[in-house]
């Protein structure tokens, strides 16, 4: 129940957004809304088994809030790192890659799925494959540093810096 | 006044995203394989297209401050195309990473390879014979 009534929620919020601008009633018109609400109910009703698997812990809005934080502050700032260091090795053209392995501490699905695209999204690195039994993440990294490798494992703050931490608080 | 100094941030949105869009398409050139290739295909993009769609979104703000509804309509349906670029641009580039590693290209000058370690003792590989280019 509490799974059909976040996802018809969820989708007449959608369903809002995409149709700004349409009447007088604040920004949308009468029908709109109706047809949103008819609409989201029926899609709540046939989704609902398939958008929440018995997990609500990403309901907290302190979790979104967080979320929101991390994206903007060190999430962007990293990005932008990542750029002008890419930047710089397009022109100059110093590379010395190779495929190094972390283990980050993160148990659910969801925050092993932000960190892996977090770190595609930041200075020099790039997740290839993954380990599904023990987690480990496979990192192609542009710029190998061969002081702080130990066999083929790197620590995880030489990656990505304290995304875990924030990760391991959005999500667990 | 405002309409001037918006303008003038929405044009050097669009010089800072078209940069990196072209940074991309040099890299892709330059660089010698899929991996590293990847490396400037996904991440300069990514940054170009947040500045550009960024651009779009302050000028549809800027319509909308002005009196004009269709301004909420740009603004928001290019955030939504900023979140799917977000969302969408590094599955992508890790999907062809893994399919690459999978069908045998080897990172060139690679120093480390923990990943080809990993898949001799789990997957048995079809014939390697493909040499790849240096």
């Amino acid at each position: 129940m509490i799974a059909f009534i976040v996802t018809s929620i969820l989708c007449f919020i959608i369903y809002l957004l995409l149709t700004t601008g349409s009447g007088t009633l604040g920004l949308w018109s009468l029908e709109e809304i109706l047809l949103g609400i008819i609409l989201s109910l029926i899609t709540g009703f046939v989704t609902r088994k398939v958008f929440i698997k018995k997990d609500y812990r990403m309901l907290n809005p302190v979790r979104w809030f967080t979320f929101l934080i991390y994206i903007i502050g060190p999430f962007f700032i990293g990005m932008a790192k990542s750029n002008i260091d890419v930047a710089y090795r397009v022109i100059t053209g110093k590379i010395n890659p190779g495929i190094v392995k972390i283990c980050p501490d993160l148990k659910t699905d969801l925050g092993i799925t932000l960190l892996a695209n977090s770190i595609t999204l930041t200075p020099g690195t790039l997740s290839v494959d993954i380990d599904e039994e023990k987690n480990n993440l496979y990192i192609h990294w542009i710029n190998v540093n061969e002081k702080k490798l130990k066999g083929e494992t790197v620590e995880t703050k030489y990656i990505c810096g304290n995304f875990e931490k924030w990760i391991r608080r959005i999500t667990e | 006044m405002l309409g001037l100094i918006v303008d003038v941030i929405i044009y050097i949105f669009l010089i800072i995203g078209v940069f990196f869009n072209f940074l991309a398409g040099f890299g892709l050139l330059r660089f010698p394989d899929v991996y590293t290739r990847l490396h400037a295909g996904t991440k300069c993009t990514t940054f170009g297209s947040i500045f550009i769609t960024g651009s779009v979104i302050i000028l549809g703000l800027k319509m909308w401050y002005l009196g004009s509804a269709d301004g909420s309509v740009l603004a928001i349906h290019t955030a939504g195309a900023l979140i799917a670029i977000l969302l969408t641009n590094p599955t992508g580039a890790h999907a062809i990473a893994r399919a690459a590693h999978r069908s045998g290209v080897k990172p060139v000058a690679a120093i480390v390879d923990g990943l080809d370690e990993m898949n001799k003792k789990t997957i048995k590989k079809p014939n390697e014979k493909k040499e790849v280019k240096k």
